[in-house]
């Protein structure tokens, strides 16, 4: 389960961005911030060298001492960045991707609802709702 | 609000107005009790047709006659990029990213114009230096008007909706262009895409 989760836009300003709740949220903040570089090399690399492999999950960017940092980048360059604990050692990969096709999913509904505005803050309770199943229960 | 009404009697869909650019429509389950082949699209083409008609009913009301044919034009344009923007994201979701611009147009082609209009494109021409043209032969929105010379010059009322549907879908992607329509001969378009360079 994930402890932060983001929406980056086309032009890398954030779109929504939710972490579990401690006491250095602004420390996910930066993390996320920091993986953004890591997400726009593997995008120049797509387009390059494995022009056969373009796919739109970018696996794990860059592990840290506590944390993994996942991505996921869509057709129309929005980005997705998922931060897991590193201690969290039963979460594959597919579990991850599968969190990110679900975070796509959701996204593509804010994206068709027409109250929308593409490129403000994301505030639809159906997407907070579909975040917080994905994100760590601290009770 | 308007109504649709079926020859059965039943409803099918109904629109409200929201606000200047907002339109709220509800469809009817056509497959509900009996299966109504190609209904939906029907819904779609009257839908369109109710919103050319009302948008340039409108402005026919405020007054000026140059000016609010080229403001017309921009607001129907203005509402098909929004819903491009929207229908791009959706129909992109599980292709795999795109190589070059070209790879972005095929797409707009073929999985783009057969979920909006049922159909591909008949033909794709490009300079290679950012210009494309997409002939489509029997373009749905244009089949329900005369073939003949004497709507020719209504034509591009039907096509501004389209053209920002296309725009948004590029925008969305990436490639900022401007998109332009012309008719020679009735049910037959062409689009010209032209890319901007920065």
């Amino acid at each position: 389960m994930a402890v932060c989760i983001a929406v980056i836009a086309k032009e890398n300003y954030p779109l929504y961005i939710r972490s579990v709740p401690t006491q250095n949220e602004l420390k996910f903040h930066y993390t996320v911030h920091t993986s953004l570089d890591v997400v726009e090399e593997k995008i120049s690399a797509v387009g390059k060298a494995m022009a056969d492999q373009r796919e739109l999950y970018l696996g794990l960017l860059y592990p840290t001492e506590d944390y993994k940092v996942y991505g996921y980048v869509t057709n129309s360059k929005v980005k997705f960045v998922i931060v897991v604990d590193s201690s969290n050692a039963s979460l594959r990969d597919n579990e991850i991707r599968s969190m990110f096709r679900k975070l796509h999913n959701s996204f593509t509904d804010v994206m068709c609802n027409p109250f929308y505005n593409p490129g403000d803050t994301i505030r639809s309770k159906a997407f907070d709702g579909m975040v917080s199943t994905m994100m760590v229960q601290t009770s | 609000m308007f109504l649709y009404i079926l020859p059965t009697g039943s409803v099918a869909a109904s629109v409200v107005r929201k606000s200047r650019s907002v339109y709220i429509v509800k469809f009817a389950n056509p497959n509900k009790g009996r299966k109504i082949d190609m209904a939906d699209d029907v819904l779609f083409e009257f839908l369109h047709m109710e919103i050319v008609s009302h948008i340039y009913k409108d402005q026919a009301s405020v007054g000026g006659m140059d000016k609010d044919r080229a403001t017309c034009v921009s607001t129907l344009e203005g509402m098909g990029f929004r819903v491009g923007q929207g229908l791009i994201e959706r129909f992109t979701k599980d292709s795999p990213s795109f190589k070059d611009d070209l790879d972005v147009m095929k797409f707009i082609c073929k999985d783009f114009w057969i979920n909006v209009f049922r159909k591909q494109i008949d033909n794709l021409r490009t300079n290679h230096q950012g210009t494309y043209v997409l002939q489509d032969n029997k373009f749905s929105l244009l089949t329900q008007i005369s073939s003949g010379k004497q709507y020719l010059e209504d034509a591009p009322k039907y096509l501004a909706y389209s053209c920002g549907l296309v725009r948004g879908a590029l925008s969305n992607l990436g490639m900022d262009c401007v998109v332009t329509a012309d008719v020679s001969v009735m049910p037959s378009c062409k689009f010209q895409v032209v890319i901007q360079k920065i």
